[in-house]
């Protein structure tokens, strides 16, 4: 009996008993998908991280206001206080308190509606000065960007993504068009040019306009001259460390706290970025593991279970071949095979599932799932080999059976 | 082969036939369930030659599906000495025997255990499959095979598509496409009517004519009377020629055409 001949005489075995067969696999089932999902959000998580980085820029400190080290809420948590300021941008331009600070750009934002031609569209509008288009490294495709005169002025201007360009226009070929921000007429005065999205936000559909005129016409809120957002460019990668004391120190003088503790605002650089996708991928990988090797070892006893009933059953067909000259290994491989069968198709069902998941997930919980060939090739060969290992009981049991015996049962 | 020359010989072979097939010397097989010991063979001699047809007889409980188990090297004995075509089958491991069961007998049973998920003609194959027979070969073979039992046309039927006389065809065909030395048959007859039983038969004289040893037990004198020597079996014992005589007689009413 060679290969072909045994594969085809388990397979047919496997598949008369359809339902039962798929029920057996449903443990490796979910554990290959468990493991599938697992690889890809690891992947996904490093390419997210990746391109975050390579967004913003790996020399880009983020300051955000409130405390991240409190929780008590006495200095307000994030976006609860506004303790950012645009005089405190201006002090971290200082060549003098910060020389290794390249360039800083202050955000103030807020989702309006947009209009133009009769088109609504809703998107971040984000006030903010000249420097932004150098400090997060982005580019135009047409027109210009806001210039110090319309920060001055408080100018009715803005810059548009491209997305949010092509969302109202059909194109980015807006410059000199009018749109209508929260009922006021803003001039375009340049698009920029596509960056993709981040795991937060798409790069590409927002609207930037004068801080100035942010802070007066469209967002103002208490305190005009707060601001949500600073981000302060390191001259280069080397000098993020000393950028970032720098800065620290700046804003601690201007704000007259004593020690870094109690300090009312908070600095991150990419590093943090990296530091929570990593622990948030660290904590999803211990769950998605677990849940993968308790399945397979599930899914492995139940291929056991049913490869021992299959003996059972068949008691009579291995007395038969038995008697017609078959030897035990011819027997024992039968079985494995059969087990094997069924680790596969657990395998290959479990890796549809889990490559389906795998781009159906990403909308749901925001982190992208890469599907890697090897991990798919890899999972569903770790499933015919659980499929064997717990095999290898049932079929040793078969192999082992007296002809007369077996041949005797009813 | 001499040398294992059994010491009793209740009904000597004819002439004509050829080389021991099969010899059986102080053959005991005890019983064990638990602690109950059951001699189901207490001491039988029993020499079979090349072409020969014997039919076993005997009453029920008697030992007959024992004695045929030991031939047919599904079971082995408590003691004694069984000899199959020139094998020592006693020292033979379990691989081994599966192999003297392959190359040397084709067995028919009552029940015909015929796989059912197999068409007829892959049933008939599997003796040719484990004899690693290449597989184009083996189509060919099990073909004709059923085309001398009379089934050409229900090469492609499964068994439950076939009444129980194909079936136990089906049975003979797969007992003789490997060519055995000896055919094995316990009860072929037992669940079929009587013109299956007749086809049976016919197919078993045809196969005796071309020289095969047959073996069968039977318990209707009708079938066991187409053999050429009846061995009577009681209570794990070959019976003496004078008794076999007396028991056929009693067995039937035109008994008494043993030998
Ligand atoms: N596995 C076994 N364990 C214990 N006793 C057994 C076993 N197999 C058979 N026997 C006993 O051995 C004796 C002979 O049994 P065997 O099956 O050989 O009889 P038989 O002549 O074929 O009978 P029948 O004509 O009814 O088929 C019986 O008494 C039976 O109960
Ligand atoms: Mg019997």
């Amino acid at each position: 009996m060679n290969w072909t001949e045994t594969l085809g005489t388990s397979w047919a075995a496997v598949r008369s008993h359809g339902l039962r067969s798929l029920l057996t696999v449903l443990g490796i089932l979910i554990g290959i998908a468990a493991v599938i999902l697992t690889v890809g959000l690891g992947l996904g998580t490093q390419k997210d991280v990746s391109s975050q980085i390579s967004s913003l820029g790996s020399n880009l400190l983020i300051v955000s206001p409130g405390s991240s080290t409190d929780s008590s809420g006495v200095r307000g948590g994030f976006g609860t206080s506004a303790t950012l300021t645009a005089a405190d941008a201006t002090a971290l331009d200082s060549d003098v308190n910060a020389p290794d600070v390249a360039g800083v750009a202050a955000e103030k934002s807020t989702s309006l509606a947009l209009e133009a031609n009769d088109t609504n569209w809703t998107t971040t509008v984000t006030g903010t000065t000249p420097s932004w288009l150098d400090v997060r490294s982005r580019e135009l495709v047409s027109g210009e960007f806001i210039t110090d005169d319309d920060e001055a002025s408080s100018a009715a201007v803005t810059v548009l993504g491209s997305e949010t360009a092509t969302e109202l226009f059909g194109t980015t070929n807006v410059v000199g068009q009018t749109v209508t921000i929260d009922d006021r007429s803003f001039e375009i005065v340049g698009v920029l040019a596509s960056a993709g999205s981040d795991s937060s936000s798409n790069l590409d559909d927002l609207a930037i306009v004068p801080l100035s005129t942010a802070a007066t016409q469209l967002i103002g809120g208490t305190d005009s001259a707060s601001v949500s957002t600073i981000y302060v460019k390191a001259a280069s990668d080397t000098q993020l460390a000393a950028a970032y004391q720098e800065a620290q120190t700046v804003l601690l003088n201007l704000h007259s706290i004593g020690s870094a503790d109690d300090a009312d605002f908070t600095i991150s650089s990419q590093n943090a970025l990296v530091d929570t996708a990593t622990s948030i991928y660290q904590t999803l990988t211990v769950l998605l593991t677990g849940i993968a090797a308790l399945s397979l070892l599930v899914g492995g006893i139940g291929v056991m279970n049913i490869m021992l009933v299959s003996v059972t059953e068949r008691t009579r067909e291995i007395g038969l071949r038995k008697a017609l000259g078959a030897p035990p290994w011819a027997i024992r491989r039968q079985f494995l095979v059969e087990a094997a069968i069924l680790g596969l198709t657990g395998g290959v069902l479990g890796a549809v599932l889990g490559c389906g998941a795998a781009l159906l997930l990403p909308g749901v919980i925001g982190s992208s799932i890469v599907i890697a060939p090897a991990a798919v090739a890899l999972s569903i060969g770790v499933a015919i080999a659980i499929g064997l290992v717990f095999g290898v009981y049932p079929a040793t049991r078969a192999a082992r059976l007296a002809p007369i015996d077996a041949l005797r049962s009813e | 082969m001499s040398a294992l020359a059994p010491t009793v010989q209740p009904h000597m072979p004819e002439g004509e036939y050829g080389e021991p097939v099969i010899q059986l010397t102080a053959a005991r097989k005890v019983y064990r369930s638990g602690t109950i010991e059951f001699e189901a063979l207490r001491g039988v001699d029993l020499e079979i030659r090349q072409g020969e047809y014997v039919a076993i007889m005997g009453p029920s409980g008697s030992g007959k599906s024992t004695l045929m188990n030991i031939l047919g090297c599904l079971d082995t004995l408590t003691t004694g000495h069984y000899r199959l075509a020139g094998h020592d089958v006693d020292d033979l491991d379990e691989a081994e025997l599966a192999e003297i069961r392959n190359k040397e007998i084709g067995f028919v049973f009552q029940q015909f255990n015929l796989l059912p998920s197999l068409e007829a003609w892959r049933n008939v194959e599997l003796p040719l499959m484990y004899g690693r027979v290449p597989s184009h070969e083996r189509r060919a073979r099990a073909e004709r095979a059923l085309e001398r039992v009379g089934l050409g046309s229900r090469l492609a039927n499964k068994p439950g598509e076939l009444s129980g006389g194909q079936q136990q065809r089906v049975a003979v065909a797969r007992a003789l496409v490997a060519e055995p030395t000896m055919i094995l048959a316990d009860e072929p007859t037992g669940n079929l009517d009587s013109v299956s039983t007749r086809d049976v038969l016919g197919l078993f004289d045809e196969l005796h004519e071309l020289g095969r040893t047959i073996v069968l037990i039977t318990h209707e004198l009708e079938v066991a009377q187409r053999a050429r020597r009846i061995v009577w079996v009681r209570d794990g014992v070959i019976a003496d020629p004078a008794e076999t005589a007396r028991a056929i007689g009693h067995a039937g009413p035109g008994g008494g055409a043993a030998a």
